[in-house]
């Protein structure tokens, strides 16, 4: 029987899209699972550094590191951390559309950007804009990132801070919520200053130092720096997975639904044809 | 009622002690320093060794670190260490292999290993080696 080919030869390849886009899901929750266990696990610690560095911004240290120092901002650093791949809904979008925003208030100041990407995706994003200067790129990052694979770009930026090309840093990544939602956030790295003002840091104070003020302040910042930037990245990774888990999850669904929907075409088309045809062969008998 | 302070131990994997004490001791850069509440703000490096939480006279709760940072606030003390484990999980075996290991490298100046490297490996075998010692002379 000739009928309804077309329409099951769709809903063929349809079940076959729906085949693959359930497996991604899930090999997304999996990885999930693993790459959340890996962010909760480093999380104490990059909060606990920010709480120091926080104190620390509140303290009156005698060696002025020149993190600590503000300046006049003239041009502004970039670390913009995405996924590598794609196929995870909105996230790489969401927050490239936050930056770009951001990107605007910084133009209408007449501050110059200049941008360090990880991931294929603000790779190909950031040098296809004219704009901001990409100074640096990192890619292929796996489930499991070391932190040396995002040494180098923190090491351009710090230079670059210190021979005062940039003037301010900021982070750009996507912060874990939960499993349906990430977050696009920019956070400040550099020049550390103090927010709000905690309960008993008041008046003027500052630490007792060992061995001395500037072989701690310039440890414990580039660790600030090293510990924020690979909580980032390891957050993003639980992100991507997630998001690309939500993705897949809609996907396979939707690909249900259209299954359905075009079974019922094809039952009707059917059941239109054999009562096409008996009608005929009785139309026939009735003739003779 | 003795006075205490908020400790909070965390490594770069987890956070391994979080909770009151009356006095914390570890190892500073310049030499070993005891924590006691109200102290000094404070700002150290730490070498690899024993960070031991007093919680009372009679329970204290030993770790071994490979060095890091401690900051005290009056009210809170806060170990960042690189790497921490309760010294009661330290491989005795393993420490005096990797020992052995770093001293053949530091003689022989092999290519398998640099001369850093190797003097930081002997440095905490050394000092998980001699923290075991301490938790058997104080009968643990």
């Amino acid at each position: 029987m000739a009928i309804g080919k077309e329409i099951r030869a769709k809903i063929g390849s349809i079940k076959n899209t729906q085949k693959i886009t359930r497996a991604m899901e899930m090999v997304a929750a999996s990885k999930m699972r693993k790459t959340k266990d890996l962010m909760q696990a480093t999380r104490p610690y990059s909060k606990k550094m920010m709480q120091i560095i926080r104190h620390l911004a509140h303290a009156n240290p005698e060696y002025k590191h020149p993190f600590l120092i503000q300046r006049e901002v003239k041009r502004v650093g970039l670390i913009v951390i995405s996924s590598d791949r794609g196929l995870c809904g909105g996230l790489n979008s969401n927050l490239f559309r936050k930056t770009l925003s951001q990107l605007i208030q910084w133009e209408k100041s007449g501050i110059q950007v200049d941008v360090c990407t990880v991931g294929y995706k603000a790779g190909g994003f950031f040098s296809n804009l004219k704009k901001p200067r990409l100074v640096g790129k990192t890619v292929k990052l796996i489930d499991t990132p070391h932190l040396d694979d995002v040494i180098e770009i923190i090491k351009i930026m710090l230079d670059s801070y210190h021979e005062n090309v940039i003037d301010e840093l900021y982070l750009v990544s996507n912060e874990f919520i939960n499993t349906m939602i990430q977050r696009p956030s920019i956070y400040k790295l550099l020049p550390v200053s103090a927010v709000e003002i905690e309960e008993g840091l008041r008046g003027h104070w500052d630490y007792i130092y060992e061995p001395d003020a500037k072989e701690v302040l310039d440890y414990l910042l580039i660790r600030y720096i090293e510990s924020i930037v690979y909580q980032g990245l390891v957050e993003n990774n639980a992100c991507e997975q997630a998001a690309r888990m939500v993705a897949m999850k809609s996907a396979s669904d939707n690909a249900g639904n259209l299954i359905k929907e075009l079974q019922l075409i094809y039952n009707k088309a059917r059941q239109a044809a054999i009562t096409q045809e008996i009608s005929e062969i009785v139309a026939g008998a009735a003739a003779v | 009622m003795t006075m205490t302070v908020h400790v909070d131990i965390v490594s770069a994997e987890k956070e391994i002690f979080s909770g009151l004490a009356e006095m914390v001791f570890a190892p500073a850069e310049m030499g070993e320093v005891g924590i006691t509440p109200r102290h000094a703000p404070f700002l150290t490096k730490l070498n690899p060794g024993e960070v031991r939480v007093k919680v009372s006279d009679k329970e204290s709760f030993p770790f071994f670190i490979t060095g890091g940072i401690l900051e005290v606030q009056p009210h809170l003390v806060t170990v960042l260490a690189d790497t921490a484990i309760r010294a009661k999980d330290i491989d005795e075996a393993a420490a005096l292999q990797a020992k052995a290991l770093a001293e053949e490298a530091l003689v022989e100046r092999s290519e398998k290993m640099d001369y850093a490297t190797a003097q930081a490996q002997l440095a905490v075998a050394v000092m998980q080696l001699r923290t075991l010692d301490r938790l058997r002379k104080r009968g643990e």
